[in-house]
């Protein structure tokens, strides 16, 4: 069961970025990008982290991506034009792809990590749980929590100023 | 599932990502395939989080989130403000931006 | 005061006086720059006088001092001192080199009168003087080159003094390079014997040598050759002599000064100063013997066929120095010396009065335009007439006794050098023979133009400015001669310069009359007297044979070139005619400069265009564009790499990553 929901979600993830990757209208790969989050989530589920997959849905695939649906509505969905010119690099780029990915499966696979291939050990009840996280956040990682929200601020902050309308004659 | 399963579909992922940055022109899309691989390390995370029983990986990916959304914002933000002054969007084009 | 203090005084006042006048060349007046230049000579001779009559105080044995103002270098085994010797030898030199420049000062007092250049002169004169009394007063090997080199250069200055002249130019860089070839020579010798000696100062130096050398040895006989460069460099002998004849383009108190009296006399000074090494290599004495006597005849025979007065009389001085180097090699020091004060009477005296024929044909030399200077030019005939004939040896004049008495020497020494005695001879009777050619060609017959001229108005003769070498028409601007020209009847200076000199030519040399007194051999010889060969002396039998044998040749000559050039003045054209090639030998000068044309000037010149053409072009400018190239090349290749795409520049990151990941994935395994 966990094998079929685990390559479910394995093909959906992948087709979503490979969609991204290859779709030539920006709204679709915004779209494929939509269906790759959903798919993480499921994969987070499978892992026990309960509540990442919920932010990952709300936060990811809810807010992240309609910011982008808002963006790429305004700026429509120009296609690219075809002309490469850089001299090779549609002929490396996937070269490089293919060669990060045998490498890091390389590494995985002859790790010596036993652990690895295991389903991993069995988890309390409470793992994944919000609960947990809640501790850790507001305990151990507290620092870091306050820092991301400064971050938060400032990106908003950041967002605001970019796309200001500036003063002297500036078009729509 | 064996944790390998996961960690070698998120290179895959990390990988395919890697790949549209370097294929694709448009600013839009390149943030796009930013987000692929993000998410990919993301899930090795989780998936390590799992292999060791900690929950701490999981906090680390949601930090990570949170950057990823924080860095979109911005992206985006420059994304308009290009569109508004009539620049092309094309990242070969735009090789010598001017305030 | 000691006589050393005397001789530094000596070597300072020239030196004062060439930096007052060249530093007040705007502020003080000609005249005066011209006294301030004679005083400060005729000062400095004086302080000779008083060195000499302090020698002269002590015995003969203690008469060599030397006395150092400061160390120079004195630092791991060298030891050059700022330092001069004052024997015999140093005192007679300074006694012949400030008398003779100053009465060339006085006379150039009226001659240069109306040069723009007249201030630079004087400077430069001046500066020639102190140069020239630095050599002979040097105490060691260094400050002898020191000297060498200056010299050298107001040499080049004086020649070059007309600078706006082609060929005075030329000639002034000729005569550099060539003195240069012998300044080579003269710095290895120096440095080979400090190599083999260990030090430079004379006293060491000729102390030492008869013990570290061995006669004959290979590295005594080298620096002895090297030596001999040096010297037949300055001194004008044969092969380094083409230099000689073109320096007649500088002015004639220069040839006087210069090239007659006391520079081309360094060569001799130098073999004497040196004897005790070229008695350890007789090879190399005989090779200066020889070439002495080579000089002598090879000289004498061109100058029979000269027709510019200043280049025969160059020719001369060539010759008779010649006389002195063979004089001076075989041994013969105080006669070779001897020679040497007597000539540069004569021979200075000689210039003087060309320089006075010259002015009055309005600066051209060619003797085949001059006759009758008699009638025009009283006095500077009769100088003209004691000058050849002191030149010519006749009987009682100063030359007789002074040239006899080399020759007289080399026959006593017997072997192959009573060949060379007889060779000399033969000298002899060139020398009368070209003398007296010159002054029946200028003095007697009827006026030309010029003196006519000179006659019927008493003024001289005004031509357009020329050059004599070259007929070309030239200014009288500065950096060539004045306008006006000044000749010995019209000026005191010059005749008072030339009257001290005539006085000298005829009785200087009844100071040294065999069997009769002895005064200048007596003086001179304890300085040689580390020299098995100053033992040598001609019996006063021998002596004065030998001066009856100078005294027919000498009249002899005289009258053939009476019967030449007066009474059958065909006969000269015949004899051309008859001995056509050796009459284009003699006017040619053998070829020389041809001959150094074709073998070092042509190679020299090819190989600098060689090296232009080939090795600047491809080596130097290959490796510097070489380089140049390499460089930009390679930078532009990594220029590419910064093309301003980011996709690119994310390439090169994801390639690295991968490449990095690759490196852990084989090390590991």
């Amino acid at each position: 069961m966990e094998a079929v929901l685990f390559f479910l979600a394995a093909i959906g993830a992948l087709g979503g970025a490979i969609g991204v990757v290859a779709m030539r209208n920006p709204f679709y790969s915004v779209l494929a990008l939509i269906v790759h989050l959903f798919s993480l989530a499921v994969l987070f589920l499978l892992l026990s982290a309960a509540f990442v997959a919920a932010a990952q849905v709300v936060v990811y695939a809810g807010a992240v991506m309609v910011l982008y649906v808002f963006v790429v509505a305004y700026i429509g969905g120009g296609e690219e034009s075809a002309w490469e010119p850089i001299p090779g690099q549609q002929f490396i780029a996937p070269l490089l792809g293919v060669a990060i990915f045998v490498e890091l499966a390389i590494a995985v696979l002859a790790s010596s990590l036993l652990a690895l291939g295991t389903d991993g050990p069995d988890v309390k009840a409470g793992f994944g749980d919000p609960a947990g996280i809640g501790y850790l956040l507001l305990e151990k990682f507290l620092l870091p929590f306050e820092a991301s929200s400064i971050l938060l601020l400032l990106a908003a902050v950041g967002a605001i100023v970019l796309a200001s309308r500036r003063r002297e004659g500036e078009s729509a | 599932m064996n944790i390998e399963w996961y960690i070698v579909l998120s290179s895959l992922l990390f990988a395919v990502g890697a790949m549209g940055i370097l294929i694709r022109r448009s600013p839009v899309v390149i943030l796009l395939c930013l987000e692929l691989m993000l998410n990919a390390g993301n899930l090795a995370l989780v998936a390590f989080s799992r292999m060791v029983d900690n929950q701490q990986g999981q906090v680390f990916a949601i930090v990570v989130m949170v950057v990823a959304a924080c860095e979109v914002v911005v992206g985006l933000g420059l994304i308009v403000a290009i569109f508004r002054r009539r620049l092309p969007l094309d990242v070969d084009e735009l090789r010598e931006l001017r305030g | 005061m000691s006589a050393t203090t005397w001789a530094w005084l000596v070597l300072l006042l020239p030196l004062l006086g060439s930096i007052v006048v060249s530093l007040g060349f705007r502020t003080i007046p000609a005249r005066v720059a011209g006294i301030v230049g004679t005083a400060a000579v005729g000062l400095a001779f004086l302080c000779a006088v008083a060195a000499l009559v302090n020698l002269l105080g002590e015995g003969a044995e203690a008469r060599h001092h030397a006395s150092s103002l400061w160390d120079y270098a004195s630092a791991a085994g060298l030891d050059i001192k700022l330092g001069i010797y004052v024997d015999q030898l140093s005192v007679f030199m300074m006694l012949v080199v400030t008398g003779v420049s100053t009465l060339i000062h006085l006379y150039s007092f009226g001659y240069m009168k109306s040069d723009e250049g007249y201030h630079r002169f004087f400077s430069y004169l001046n500066f020639f003087v102190f140069s020239m009394l630095l050599l002979v007063l040097a105490g060691n090997f260094v400050l002898l080159i020191v000297g060498w080199a200056f010299v050298g250069f107001a040499s080049y200055a004086l020649i070059s003094f007309w600078y706006r002249r082609t060929t005075a130019t030329k000639a002034g860089m000729k005569a550099f390079v060539i003195n240069v070839v012998g300044d080579i020579g003269l710095v290895l010798a120096a440095l080979l014997i400090f190599r083999e000696l260990g030090s430079f100062e004379y006293g060491t130096v000729f102390a030492h040598a008869p013990e570290v050398f061995h006669r004959g040895g290979w590295t005594v006989t080298a620096i002895c050759l090297l030596l001999l460069v040096g010297a037949f460099a300055k001194s004008a002998q044969i092969p380094f002599h083409t230099w000689l004849p073109d320096a007649m383009e500088g002015p004639t108190p220069v040839s006087s000064l210069i090239h007659a009296a006391t520079m081309v006399t360094a060569g001799v000074y130098l073999i004497a100063r040196t004897h005790v090494l070229f008695y350890l290599a007789p090879t190399a004495a005989d090779v200066g013997a020889f070439v002495g006597l080579a000089t002598l005849l090879v000289a004498g025979t061109i100058a029979l066929a000269m027709t510019d007065l200043k280049r025969a009389i160059a020719y001369s001085t060539m010759s008779q120095i010649g006389y002195m180097i063979m004089g001076v090699s075989i041994g013969a020091y105080a006669q070779g010396l001897f020679h040497l004060m007597t000539h540069a009477f004569f021979k200075a005296l000689l210039f003087m009065t060309a320089g006075s024929i010259i002015s009055a044909m309005a600066n051209r030399q060619d003797i085949d335009r001059m006759s009758g200077f008699w009638k025009a030019m009283r006095f500077t005939s009769l100088m003209l007439v004691i000058g050849g004939l002191a030149l010519a040896a006749f009987p009682l004049t100063s030359g007789f006794f002074s040239k006899d008495s080399i020759l007289a020497y080399a026959e006593a020494r017997g072997g192959m050098y009573t060949w060379m005695a007889i060779g000399g001879y033969v000298g002899a009777l060139l020398t009368a023979l070209y003398t007296f050619r010159l002054i029946f060609r200028v003095l007697p017959g009827r006026p030309c133009e010029e003196a006519q001229h000179l006659i019927d108005t008493g003024e001289l003769y005004h031509g357009p400015p020329i050059n004599p070498a070259n007929e070309e028409l030239e200014d009288a601007d500065v950096g060539f001669p004045g306008a006006e020209h000044h000749i010995a009847e019209q000026s005191r200076p010059m005749a008072a310069a030339m009257a001290v000199l005539a006085f000298g030519a005829l009785f200087a040399g009844l100071i040294q009359v065999p069997g009769v007194d002895n005064v200048l051999f007596g003086f001179l010889e304890p300085a040689f007297a580390d020299s098995p060969l100053s033992t040598i002396h001609p019996t006063v039998g021998a002596e004065w044979r030998g001066l009856a044998i100078g005294a027919v040749i000498s009249v002899a000559s005289i009258g053939l070139a009476w019967l030449f050039w007066v009474a059958r003045p065909e006969l000269p054209g015949l004899f051309r005619q008859r001995l056509r090639p050796v009459y284009l030998l003699a006017v040619n000068k053998w070829y020389f400069d041809e001959a150094i044309d074709f073998l070092i000037v042509r190679p020299a010149l090819a190989i600098g265009r060689f090296a232009n053409s080939t090795f600047e072009r491809f080596v130097v400018d290959g490796l510097v564009t070489g380089t140049r190239e390499t460089v930009s090349g390679a930078g532009g290749i990594v220029r590419v790499v910064q093309s301003g795409f980011v996709r690119s520049y994310a390439l090169l990151l994801i390639a690295g990553f991968a490449g990095l990941g690759l490196y852990f994935l084989l090390s590991s395994s």
